[in-house]
């Protein structure tokens, strides 16, 4: 072969396997680490996987929280005013936590509809909600026919 | 009154930017060099109006006018004066304000610092850049004016600044940060012009070279600061979160280093043209993308403003304009490829362009993890979030092959180097690399893949550099001469090779060997991290100037000795109720010590983060360096050489240079 060509044959196929090698990458990572969002409506209607990582999100439900005295463990609910959710948590809370506040919670659910968490979101600004908590209680606040109907779009 | 002067005077700035972007443009296209003469004063002119913008905002902040909006938002009258100042773009008015006075910064230094390029080229440049000054003027006056006011009910005071910037970390970052965004835009520019005129070559690679390394420098400085800003902030130890508004900045700065690099290979070998201006306009396209994440509130994070759906829609229109005019632009006057340079398979031209192809995909790869849970939101297909292990999977293997095949491009040679031989060269570097890594990673007590790959691809950087500087100063005058003759520009790569290097490693290591530990702790009590102790000695209260606090005193020891006290503390902030999280840290140049409180579990317990970070310095040390690499490069002689070159040149031949009235008076 032209020894030109096969320089440009060299460089293509270096380029062809580099962006093969990313795209593959780029896809297993996003199959491994994509974490849904599920609305505490969504939870106990039994739609959210149990055992995978999700995300799940509410306001913290008025007197839930306990705190085990000897432990860093954590036991609290989140609500959308519809249906709500235990959450239990080992560590340290965000300094914004507080009952009446939006929250979001990783973890995974456990087989009795208990979320165990291993990271608690809130936001560093007083007024802040997070989006899906938002988008969560204005559609429990619409009612059970509303909610069913988006239900299908996040659990896609 | 004041205020109102500000607004005026950023009315007429945009008046003036619409000016320069038209003018100067139209002269050089229709050969008129009495029009391409009013660049260089209508950037002036522009960069005074902004400067008066500024002030009357910054005074009003002084003063505790809270009849503007924007201060009463984001001031109080018990703020200490350096926190009144920095509060100045504290916000999404006064910060668009900061951003636009630094372009128009850029845009007079290009204008004071092109005398020695072709009048045609400096009208372009500047028309260009005028034009992006249009777009954020238009911006900041339809949208965002800082200068509303509250009239008639004026506050008593102001809301406060939210209290995790009132810190020094942002008094600095945001400026560093918006000088490498901003400064793309030259680099832009510069494309654009070139573009326009057909100007493609290597003194166009040459010109804006120094101007996309000083971006790059000040960006890589701008994230550094961020990412300690949050490590001791934001309270909790980290110090990348992979967060989309982090990623928003690191964006940019990956696609500009590969602009450096590629504007190498174009400047000392007249390739890669089409692809270097590509990446021009695609690192000043990220900004713009940085700019519309962060200020569109289509995210929420520590850094996004207020949400407004009337910014997101003129930001996304901004970059859709630029993005679309520029490839237009591109597309019908980049150069069709008819080079006939040549050049072998291991020559520097191919290492470099591996070195951009890695790049590129860690950028795709971040813009991807990034943009794909927003676009779905959008388009309601989901809400979802991708965490952290997406990033460190993916990111991870093309930082370690970047690192390696860095090492081994070092030795490289243009146009053509003998596979053979850097089999060879490599050998020694490879040997020595291995056994240090092995060395550091006893040390450390533990093997794992990732902190091996982590650690002798920085070692191996380092040794490949250090080899090389060794081979290139060997002289017959003996090695300080040989040291001495090397280029301010060689220096500044050596520099931030080495740069890299030692974030890599402080990555790697504080990744791999940190250890975090959430405890219950009362006083008296001792708890251990690595191979350090913590003990609890007493907790209290104390009053700050618009705060109260709980005070923690704690005891480092290190074998029984002790090496250090902490103080961290949980502030109540008084005017907005917010609490805030202060940790304390022994810091140190091989491991920091960590502590912060968390919440009260009983009377006596508290929950307390202790963490030990070995090498997380290292991880800001290396961006000083790279940063100090950049503008070592630019203060490179060649640079002035060739402009005192030029100038005999116009001398000798006595051609007045034309449409510059006062330089082509001076030299003829």
């Amino acid at each position: 072969m032209h020894p030109i060509r096969k320089k440009r044959l060299t460089i293509v196929l270096f380029l062809l396997v580099g962006l093969a090698i990313a795209v593959g990458l780029t896809t297993y990572a996003l199959r491994q680490n994509i974490n849904l969002f599920y609305d505490p409506s969504q939870i106990s209607a039994g739609e959210a996987p149990v055992d995978v990582r999700i995300r799940a999100g509410g306001m913290v439900e008025e007197g839930s929280v306990r705190r085990d005295p000897d432990s860093l463990k954590v036991e609290f609910r989140v609500t959308d005013f519809n249906a709500s959710v235990p959450i239990e948590y080992i560590g340290i809370l965000p300094d914004l936590f507080a009952e009446g506040q939006g929250v979001v919670a990783m973890g995974r659910l456990d087989g009795n509809g208990r979320l165990v968490a291993d990271q608690v979101l809130a936001k560093h600004d007083e007024n802040y909600m997070p989006p899906e908590v938002a988008a969560a209680l204005e559609k429990a606040s619409k009612g059970q026919h509303k909610a069913g109907d988006s239900a299908e779009t996040v659990s896609y | 009154m004041y205020p109102e002067f500000g607004q005026i005077a950023l009315i007429l700035a945009l008046l003036l930017a619409v000016l320069l972007s038209v003018v100067p443009l139209v002269g050089s296209l229709a050969g008129r060099d009495n029009l391409m003469a009013f660049s260089r004063p209508l950037s002036s002119g522009m960069f005074v109006f902004v400067g008066i913008a500024f002030a009357v905002l910054t005074h009003a902040f002084l003063v505790d006018d809270f009849s503007v909006a924007y201060v009463a938002n984001n001031s109080n009258s018990l703020l200490p004066w350096y926190y009144k100042f920095s509060a100045v773009w504290g916000g999404h008015e006064g910060s668009l304000l900061l951003w636009i006075l630094m372009l128009a910064g850029w845009t007079l230094a290009v204008a004071i610092f092109s005398r020695r390029l072709p009048d045609v080229m400096t009208a372009q440049v500047l028309s260009v850049l005028g034009m992006v000054c249009v777009g954020f003027l238009l911006f900041i006056v339809i949208t965002s004016n800082p200068f509303d006011r509250t009239l008639p009910n004026v506050p008593a005071d102001g809301a406060d600044l939210n209290p995790l910037l009132q810190d020094f970390g942002l008094i600095v970052h945001p400026p560093m940060l918006y000088m490498g965004y901003v400064g793309f835009a030259v680099a832009f520019a510069f494309a654009i012009a070139a573009l326009i005129n057909g100007r493609l070559d290597a003194a166009w690679a040459r010109w804006s070279r120094p101007w996309t390394t000083v971006a790059w420098a000040f960006l890589s400085l701008g994230i550094a600061l961020g990412s300690w800003w949050a490590y001791y902030e934001l309270g909790w130890g980290g110090w990348w979160f992979w967060d989309p508004v982090e990623n928003a900045s690191l964006l940019p700065w990956l696609s500009g280093t590969a602009l450096m690099h590629s504007l190498a290979v174009t400047e000392k070998r007249g390739v890669f043209k089409s692809w270097t201006v590509l990446l021009a306009i695609v690192t000043f396209s990220l900004s713009l993308l940085g700019a519309f994440l962060v200020r569109s509130g289509v995210l929420t994070s520590v850094h996004s403003f207020a949400a407004d759906p009337e910014r997101g829609t003129f930001l996304l229109g901004l970059l859709a304009v630029t993005v679309i005019a520029s490839l237009a632009l591109y597309a019908f006057r980049a150069p069709v490829v008819h080079v006939r340079s040549r050049y072998g398979s291991f020559s520097r031209e191919v290492f470099l362009l591996l070195n951009n192809v890695l790049l590129v995909s860690a950028t795709i790869l971040v813009a991807v993890g990034t943009l794909y849970p927003l676009v779905l939101d959008y388009l309601e297909l989901g809400m979802l979030s991708i965490g952290e292990p997406f990033f460190n999977l993916t990111f991870s293997p093309l930082a370690v092959a970047a690192g390696l095949l860095l090492g081994a491009g070092i030795f490289s040679r243009w146009k053509k180097t003998d596979g053979g031989w850097l089999g060879r060269k490599l050998l020694w570097p490879l040997a020595i690399s291995t056994l240090v890594t092995a060395a550091v990673l006893v040390g450390y007590g533990g093997f794992t893949t990732w902190a091996f790959l982590g650690v002798f691809a920085s070692v191996w950087v380092t040794v490949a550099t250090f080899w090389d500087l060794w081979d290139k100063s060997s002289s017959r005058k003996g090695r300080l001469h040989g040291l001495k003759r090397q280029s301010r520009s060689y220096y500044g790569m050596v520099l931030g090779h080495l740069g890299l290097a030692i974030t890599m490693v402080g990555a790697t290591v504080v990744s791999n060997y940190g250890i975090e530990r959430d405890v219950r702790m009362v006083p008296g009590d001792v708890a251990s991290v690595g191979d350090y102790q913590v003990a609890f000695k007493s907790i209290g209260q104390r009053q700050g100037p618009n705060f109260t606090a709980q005070y923690g005193t704690f005891d480092v020891l290190l074998d029984g000795e002790r090496v250090a006290v902490l103080h961290p503390e949980k502030r109540q902030y008084t005017v907005g109720m917010s609490v805030m999280t202060e940790a304390d840290i022994d810091a140190g140049l091989s491991r920091d010590i960590f502590v912060a409180i968390g919440e009260r579990i009983t009377d006596e317990a508290w929950a307390i983060r202790l963490q030990y970070k070995p090498l997380v310095r290292w991880l800001w040390l290396g961006s000083l360096f790279m940063a100090a690499g950049g503008f070592l490069a630019i203060a490179d002689r060649r640079y002035r050489i060739r402009e005192r070159a030029d100038q005999k040149a116009e001398a000798s031949t006595n051609v007045p240079e034309s449409g510059s009235p006062t330089s082509a008076g001076a030299t003829s």
